[in-house]
């Protein structure tokens, strides 16, 4: 949704602000799909148990998004516009 | 091994412990110096109460029995607060901007501020709650029973009961004494907050002891654990994709729904951007706490006696490696996430009970109703402390029934499906403005029933409320009602099944209903604030005109958040409207203002009907708001036609003023008239007199004589003809003449015309043009005063044409009903600016005497036209002097022609 008055195309720094935004946005998407991506695996149709491996998986993309969020948290903060909030703007 | 006695000294100290970091955080709070108390640190540690004892001991049961599937339980929570940008931070702005109190506070005041959603989401959240407490108090009292009973095998107490029971009582008071020691305007507990963040630490250093002790104690590094792992029943897990997607969302919803969590991330937030903080450090923290889970439950599944309870590894493992003190902080570990659960868990239950059944019900039951309220405090701190105490006794009950056997992650998940109920409510409110109360009421009434019937009244057992005949067969034998195979749909996991059926039907119920309803104007307002949080104006407000007494709001005021509180804040709204004293105006701002406040101690629906009491009459609310809005969009209607009405009045005053200069301009032409009319009279007159005075002389010589008599008869003939055409105007004008209709050949009446003028300046040589074979036209109208038309235009112009050889060109044309006849001549014609005077009377473009006549005759001329239905007009640019004379063939109605 166009706000009247809004420019149509924005200076690099609210430019590089919305696309975090979108990436803050995203973010819980990414992480439910890795996070449901084991469904695919079967580990009892296989002989050899890979709970180890399943394991490994899923904390490593816990850190991963940890990590992630970390950053992007660290990122809209230090972007905060100097006034108010321009949230849906995007 | 250690001694049960020191156990219970160990656990009062670590209480005593609580109460002094919880009693300087408030003292800290107090003098205003909160600085590190309102830390993101705290406010994420604050978070951990969502790890309960269900974690701390659970989560390795549950690892132990399913494997890799407890982790969805923490997943599903990272998920949300990775994804805090979208709705947590939402809920945080709306909670902050409407003095939310708790999540049935939400609903009711998103709804509306309806108190009935208020109750429900209450009852629901009471009702899932009971099976929580009772597995913190089935955790406690087992941890305990495993030490009680010396050895790490026999964890049974002589009476297990008993000890659940002391476990409740102690809980109650020490949340009493937490939780209800004052009623914070704002619902803040910094002591608690503070607390319970020590908890957090406490548990998740005993965890990791624990964890590690385990790996690099006992296993030997995690190669040894993955070892042990591939070997043991662990590594068959199956993984169920139904319930590994259903989990990930029932704890999803969880951490947004459950009370407790809504307590402290919304409620207990101070400041939005600690979410950006807690977004990566609580899924870290939930990350830390799971992350020896599995080699915990392995080494345990291999080092402990088989049966041996796996919900119990945590504390029976370093006891049976004979580590006496890392038990000890185990218990510790355990106790304190039990009691941080129960402690906030109860503060925010009973915040709801009071504020959404207690508080109403009193006022509606006192005969003076909100009006003389006198102290509520005292009944709401009192109706918190019952409530406490009444949810402790329900979890003690369910604990009783369900015979305190079960594993602690199956009764975790009872309570999370039980709260997810709330949360298509919670979303739909913020982020559907279609949302209305009756689909929230609806669909929460439909999940809270789905669930207690598949998945809360079953958990008893079948020796419990729901028969083993009913789950077999359903009720009354009806098959596709049975609890866990509704319609019909059989094999499915239980929990999934409730989750499922519950949350499916809930949302139909609520998207239905509310595309169905119309919402209340309050709500509709509501809908808007918490929908668009971001892009209004937080103060918009419900209060349209203010009236309330200010004393009045003080006293009830008082009654709430104390006098001193009270008087302090109705001092500063009076400073800050810039008067002095305690008594603010009662402005709709400061009646929005008190409002808030005082939803902050008892709820919007509360705080709404309160100060409804006071403001009604001379005020209130959004329906009168409303109601304002179509009335001004009725009065902008009105005046829009008003305006209409306007350039109405100023057209026709136009037309007044256009008139009236009309009128003037007649008076002007009518004494100009009459000036004229007595000139033209007076120069024949004038002669006449002089000529008749000479005849008088008797010496006059005959043939002088004659010729004066001569003169005086022309005078006397011009000043007759004169009056023949000022009455013949007059009747003209008047439209009283007579018209003799008859038939006639247009060529005739023309060659009438010009034989009649020919005696006009019969010396001019004068040549006239004419197309004969046009002429034979027939006409039907009064041919006397045609031909009378047509003699002048003919004379003015043989007097008027200024040309060496003047010349008259006659075209006739017949064009449709009309004939025109065209009369141009080859002289200068006449100028622009006079073609317009011609046809007035007395207008005379030459001298006076050469043209011998008024000046009346086209005016004649023109009234004749009109009279018969036709006109005359000059025609321009035709290389003279041109007029068009245009009729009818026949005359239009009024004149039927009278014989031939």
């Amino acid at each position: 949704m166009k706000k009247p008055g809004q420019p149509l195309f924005l200076a690099r720094r609210n430019y590089r602000r919305r696309r975090l935004v979108d990436a803050a946005r995203l973010l819980p998407v990414l992480g439910l799909f890795l996070v449901l991506l084991p469904i695919l695996w079967h580990p009892q149709t296989t002989p050899q148990a890979d709970t180890v491996a399943g394991g490994e998986y899923l904390f490593a993309v816990w850190f991963l998004l940890i990590v992630a969020a970390f950053a992007v948290s660290r990122l809209l903060n230090a972007r905060q516009p100097p006034e108010g909030d321009n949230e849906d703007a995007r | 091994m250690v001694p049960f006695n020191i156990l219970i000294a160990v656990c009062l100290a670590y209480v005593c412990l609580l109460f002094l970091v919880a009693f300087a955080a408030e003292r800290r709070a107090e003098r205003g110096r909160g600085g590190w108390l309102r830390s993101p640190v705290v406010y994420t540690l604050s978070l951990s109460i969502y790890c309960t004892a269900w974690t701390f001991y659970g989560a390795v049961g549950y690892a132990a029995r399913s494997g890799l599937e407890f982790v969805t339980i923490y997943l599903g929570p990272t998920i949300v607060l990775i994804g805090w940008w979208v709705v947590l931070r939402k809920l945080v702005r709306i909670g902050q901007a409407q003095r939310v109190t708790s999540i049935a506070d939400l609903i009711s005041a998103r709804y509306g501020k309806s108190n009935l959603l208020g109750v429900i989401v209450t009852v629901i959240a009471v009702v899932a709650a009971t099976p929580y407490i009772a597995l913190q108090l089935q955790s406690v009292t087992l941890s305990f029973g495993v030490f009680a009973s010396g050895t790490p095998e026999g964890w049974a107490l002589p009476d297990q009961s008993a000890t659940a029971l002391w476990v409740a009582g102690g809980l109650t008071l020490f949340t009493i004494l937490f939780g209800t020691r004052n009623l914070d305007a704002n619902e803040r507990h910094h002591g608690v907050v503070m607390a319970i963040a020590l908890e957090a630490v406490v548990k998740l250093v005993a965890l990791l002891a624990v964890g590690i002790f385990t790996v690099w104690g006992i296993a030997g590094g995690w190669g040894a654990i993955a070892e042990r792992v591939a070997a043991s029943p662990i590594a068959d897990w199956p993984l169920a994709p139904g319930r590994w997607i259903g989990l990930t969302f029932v704890s999803a919803a969880a951490i947004l729904t459950l009370p407790r969590m809504f307590q402290v991330m919304v409620v207990e937030n101070s400041d939005e951007r600690h979410l950006a903080t807690a977004s990566w450090a609580f899924p870290l923290y939930l990350m830390l706490m799971s992350l020896f889970v599995i080699p915990i439950a392995v080494v345990g599944l291999g080092e402990l006696p088989a049966g041996s309870n796996p919900d119990l590894f945590v504390l029976t493992l370093p006891l049976h490696a004979g580590q006496g003190k890392l038990a000890m902080l185990a218990f510790l570990g355990g106790f304190s996430s039990a009691t941080s659960m129960v402690i906030v868990s109860a503060i925010a239950l009973a915040t709801m009970v009071s504020n959404h059944i207690v508080t109403p019900l009193w006022l509606a039951m006192r005969a003076g109703g909100a009006r003389a309220p006198g102290d509520v405090r005292g009944l709401i701190l009192m109706s918190r402390r019952v409530s406490i105490g009444g949810i402790l006794v329900l979890g003690y009950v369910y604990y009783s029934l369900s015979g305190g056997s079960a594993a602690l992650a199956a009764i975790g998940l009872i309570a999370f499906v039980g709260v997810a109920q709330i949360l298509p409510a919670m979303l739909g409110g913020i982020f559907w403005r279609g949302a209305t109360g009756v689909g929230a009421a609806l669909g929460l009434a439909t999940g809270f029933v789905v669930w207690l019937y598949t998945l809360y009244l079953p958990s008893f057992g079948e020796s419990g409320l729901i028969s083993h005949e009913v789950l077999a067969n359903g009720p009354l034998g009806i098959g596709w009602l049975r609890p866990q195979a509704l319609f019909g749909i059989d094999g499915i996991d239980p929990l999934l099944h409730a989750l499922f059926w519950s949350v499916s039907l809930n949302t139909f119920a609520f998207v239905a209903a509310s595309l169905v309803t119309f919402p209340s104007p309050v709500e509709r307002m509501q809908g808007l604030a918490f929908v668009n949080a971001f892009d209004l104006d937080p103060t918009a407000r419900g209060w349209s005109r203010g009236g309330a007494e200010a004393e009045d709001l003080l006293t009830m005021a008082q009654g709430i958040l104390g006098a001193e509180e009270a008087q302090a804040f109705f001092e500063a709204e009076a400073a800050a409207q810039g008067k002095g004293g305690f008594l603010p105006e009662t402005t709709p701002d400061f009646i929005a203002t008190l409002e808030r406040r005082l939803a902050g101690a008892v709820g919007s629906a509360t705080a709404h009907a309160m100060v409804a009491q006071f403001a009604e009459g001379a005020a209130v609310s959004a329906q009168d708001l409303m109601a304002v809005a179509s009335e001004a969009q009725q009065i902008l209607e009105y005046s829009n036609q008003l305006e209409a009405k306007s350039e109405e009045l100023a057209r026709t005053a136009r037309q007044l003023s256009d008139a009236n200069e009309k009128l003037k301009d007649l008076s002007v032409q009518k004494d100009a008239f009459l000036s004229q009319i007595s000139h033209e009279l007076r120069t024949p007159m004038t002669s006449i007199r002089a000529f008749s005075e000479i005849l008088m002389d008797p010496e006059l010589p005959d043939e002088m004589s004659r010729h004066y008599a001569g003169v005086i008869q022309e005078e006397a003939v011009r000043l007759t003809r004169l009056l023949d055409d000022l009455l013949d105007l007059s009747v003209l004008e008047n439209r009283k003449v007579q018209l003799n209709v008859t038939v006639a050949n247009l060529h005739d009446l023309i060659d009438r015309a010009v034989q009649a003028a020919s005696h006009t300046r019969p010396e001019r040589v004068f040549t006239i043009h004419r197309d004969f074979p046009a002429e034979h036209v027939p006409v039907i109208t009064d041919t006397d005063r045609l031909v009378q038309v047509f003699i002048n235009l003919v004379s003015n112009a043989r007097k008027y044409c200024d040309s060496e050889r003047p010349t008259l060109t006659v075209n006739v044309r017949k064009r449709g009903g009309r004939i025109t006849i065209d009369f141009i001549d080859n002289g200068s014609g006449i100028a622009k600016s006079s073609q317009t005077l011609i046809f007035e009377k007395f207008s005379r473009l030459t001298d006076t005497q050469r043209a011998g006549g008024a000046g009346l005759g086209l005016a004649i001329c023109r009234e004749i036209m009109v009279n018969l239905g036709g006109t005359i007009a000059y025609l321009p640019g035709q290389g003279g002097a041109a007029f068009r004379v245009s009729l009818p063939v026949r005359p239009a109605g009024r004149a039927e022609p009278k014989g031939a």
